[in-house]
């Protein structure tokens, strides 16, 4: 069965392709049969490899399906690598894929899109497994690229809107830049050592290499900004809350559960080149702990339910990051899984709300909505409680861990979490007391099919006991040192775990009973500008606008005439001004052009004579 | 033949060239031109004479034989131009014949 590897992303790829040619003569229903089928195949390969895979005491494998290109000494294979960690993500990527093309097929049901919208999903989770599969990171590369593309296609699905077509056009652009650096790493690591294979490009590394030489730190560094890129870390996080315009389900596949995890699968993938820079290492930790504060504080001032929950993916990738940083490597993969779970619940539940209020995003309009939409409350419930990793659910098994890792490497470090644990905790429970309590505002006029209530209710059990899966990925990382077990540890879980129970508090205090209202605060004098900058998250957007955007635009109006041509036009306008100054010497008087050689006949002999 | 020195026959035929080339440079009339040109033409050939009986060689002789046949040819087409122009424009003043400017 695990021959069949190739397949895995070859179907939705098929799916893609029989989409495109002839999705426009298929019916509703075709289309939808053959969109989520193929993810649907593809998933239950998935299934098959893992029970074969799991029986086999986890051995790698490595299926060779090719040469994709030979140029003199380098060859770039077409292979798949299978150990652990692709299987986890391998499981992620097609099974909460799965969940969320179901959903989709009852969400876009009116779209005249439907075809196109599925064209886009199965590329994308094509591109998606090709990235987790590679064995090699030129292929890795391309599998990075497509889901670029996927995702660029599927912000701007709604294309008509212009806002829609820029915010597509930030994503893009803004993980480009990431994506460039990263490129760069991938050809630097190459010249050194040799070979693309990711395996063997690691081993190489680590005997060539001392630790926290320049060679091994440029190159993590540069993978790192591809890394962040794509995860939507600092610097480069601005892309994410705006790539809310896509469709819901776009949002809860790649921009929560699947793409913007890439970066934290990149820093695992190639975990032994970061062992070798630990500066670096400690530069992901860093990101990662400022990262989900800012997001968190954004989150909180947010109106909109979709940037709500972007805010929070940054946030939670943050934490993600965070782990990678301090060598925490399984908990951020289990943080990963989790969050897929979760917060693929959670948006899918956001789409339920927006799906009912005919496209209302804002909170505020909405209220009340825990009678009339009881499974949609539950799921948001769950999520909530996972997002902000209340006990036994399942994000606090993998948030818990990641923190004490946290602990153990630098303290700062694990308050940065845990202030961001409690933000997390008033922020998610803010969206749940503000859309499902309260009075009605409004009441829901249809309902939710199966299609979209089934996928909710699989994502809610995952959610809730996901955090009980064994994930054996012992075999792909190295141990995590503990180096001082002593009794403080369980006065900081106890702190770990009674700061999301503070959060809620704070949220039901504000949010459900009322006793203090965020309206009055948000209204204070001091704390309105603060408000206000967090709304905007933290200004970064207006920074990168007066610092990059704002230039750039004034250099191209200055270059609206081509500055750069002057010179060949001046070169240009100088020989015709000098042909013109000739041309006058033409007078047609024959007796001037006799004088005129006469008189230079008489000049060369003279010349010829004084010299 | 050794009676007058060289340089006297050279001055001569350089006094010729220069009034045959002023001759050029002044004169409007093709016809006029045309003889400044012939008298210009046998003020080398003199110098080629003058040369030749200087350094008692036939050369000179042979080159100014060479020059007489130019200057028959040269006269031939200068003169069958100088027709074609009066033929066209009905003068033979060189300087209102000046359509072949830049």
């Amino acid at each position: 069965m695990i021959e069949l590897l190739g397949w895995v992303p070859l179907i939705p790829f098929l799916g893609f392709l029989a989409l495109v040619l002839i999705g426009g003569q298929l019916s509703r229903p075709l289309i939808a049969w053959v969109g989520v089928g193929s993810v649907g195949i593809s998933a239950l390969l998935v299934s098959l490899i893992g029970f074969e895979f799991l029986n086999g005491m986890m051995q790698p494998y490595q299926l060779l399906l090719g040469s994709w290109m030979t140029i003199d000494d380098m060859s770039v294979p077409l292979g798949f690598y299978l150990d652990a960690l692709s299987m986890t993500m391998l499981f992620v990527v097609t099974g909460v894929g799965l969940l969320i093309h179901v959903y989709s097929a009852g969400f876009m049901e009116s779209d005249p899109g439907y075809a196109r919208f599925f064209a886009y999903m199965n590329l994308f989770v094509s591109a998606m497994l090709v990235l987790v599969l590679a064995d090699n990171l030129v292929l890795l590369y391309l599998g990075w690229e497509g889901v670029g593309l996927g995702s660029y296609l599927l912000i701007g699905f709604w294309y008509e809107d212009p806002n829609n077509g820029y915010a597509a056009r930030k994503a893009f652009v803004m993980t480009r830049i990431g994506d460039t650096s990263m490129a760069i790493g991938l050809f630097l690591l190459f010249t050194q050592l040799h070979t693309f294979d990711i395996q063997s490009m690691m081993l190489r590394a680590a005997s060539q290499w001392p630790i926290g030489t320049l060679l091994p730190v440029v190159s993590a560094a540069l993978l790192l900004g591809g890394a962040a890129g794509k995860s939507a870390q600092l610097p480069l996080q601005t892309w994410l809350p705006d790539a809310m315009a896509g469709p819901t389900p776009v949002s809860a596949l790649i921009h929560a559960a699947t793409m913007v995890t890439a970066g934290v699968y990149l820093i695992a993938r190639t975990h032994g080149l970061f062992l070798l820079a630990p500066t670096v290492q400690f530069a992901v930790a860093v990101i990662g702990a400022v990262t989900l504060l800012i997001a968190g504080c954004s989150a909180l001032a947010q109106t909109d339910i979709k940037r709500i929950l972007a805010y929070s993916t940054i946030s939670q990738i943050g934490y993600m990051f965070l782990a990678l940083g301090v060598g925490a490597w399984s908990a951020a993969i289990f943080h990963l899984l989790t969050h897929a779970f979760f917060k693929a619940l959670l948006f899918l539940a956001a789409g339920a709300v927006i799906f009912c209020f005919h496209h209302e995003h804002n909170i505020f309009k909405m209220g009340g909505l825990r009678k009339a939409m009881p499974l949609t409350f539950w799921s948001f419930m769950i999520g909530s409680a996972a997002l902000s990793a209340l006990p036994f659910t399942s994000g606090f098994y993998s948030k818990h861990e990641i923190l004490l890792a946290a602990f153990e490497a630098s303290p700062v470090l694990w308050a940065a979490g845990c202030l961001g644990a409690l933000i997390t905790g008033i922020y998610s429970f803010r969206l749940v007391f503000v859309v499902f309590f309260g009075a009605q505002s409004r009441d829901v006029d249809k309902g939710i099919g199966w299609r979209m209530s089934a996928p909710l209710l699989l994502l809610g059990i995952l959610a809730l006991f996901g955090g009980l899966l064994q994930i054996p990925l012992g075999s792909v990382f190295p141990e995590l040192v503990n180096s001082n077990p002593d009794h403080t540890v369980n006065l900081v879980s106890a702190i770990t775990l009674a700061t999301p129970i503070l959060g809620l508090l704070i949220a039901v205090l504000f949010y459900l009973t009322g006793t203090f209202s965020a309206q009055r605060l948000a209204n204070n004098g001091w704390a309105r500008p603060i408000w206000q900058f967090f709304l905007s998250g933290w200004g970064m957007d207006v920074l990168y606008d007066s610092l990059l955007v704002h230039p750039f635009k004034t250099i191209s109006k200055l270059n609206k005439n081509d500055v750069v041509d002057g010179l060949y036009i001046a070169i240009a306008w100088l020989s015709r001004k000098f042909h013109h100054m000739v041309i006058m010497s033409q007078t047609g008087l024959v007796r001037w052009y006799a004088s005129s050689m006469a008189l230079g006949v008489v000049i060369l002999i003279a010349i010829g004579w004084l010299s | 033949m050794n009676g007058i020195p060289m340089e006297l026959g050279l001055l001569l035929s350089a006094v010729l060239f220069v009034l045959g080339l002023i001759g050029v440079m002044v004169r409007r009339n093709l016809i006029m031109i045309l003889m400044s040109l012939e008298v210009m033409l046998n003020a080398t050939g003199l110098a080629f004479i003058v040369a030749g009986s200087r350094w008692g060689q036939a050369d000179g002789q042979i080159m100014f034989l060479l020059i007489l046949t130019l200057a028959a040819a040269e006269v031939g087409v200068g003169l069958g131009l100088a027709l074609q122009i009066f033929h066209r424009f009905h003068t033979l003043d060189a300087d209102s014949v000046n359509e072949m400017q830049g």
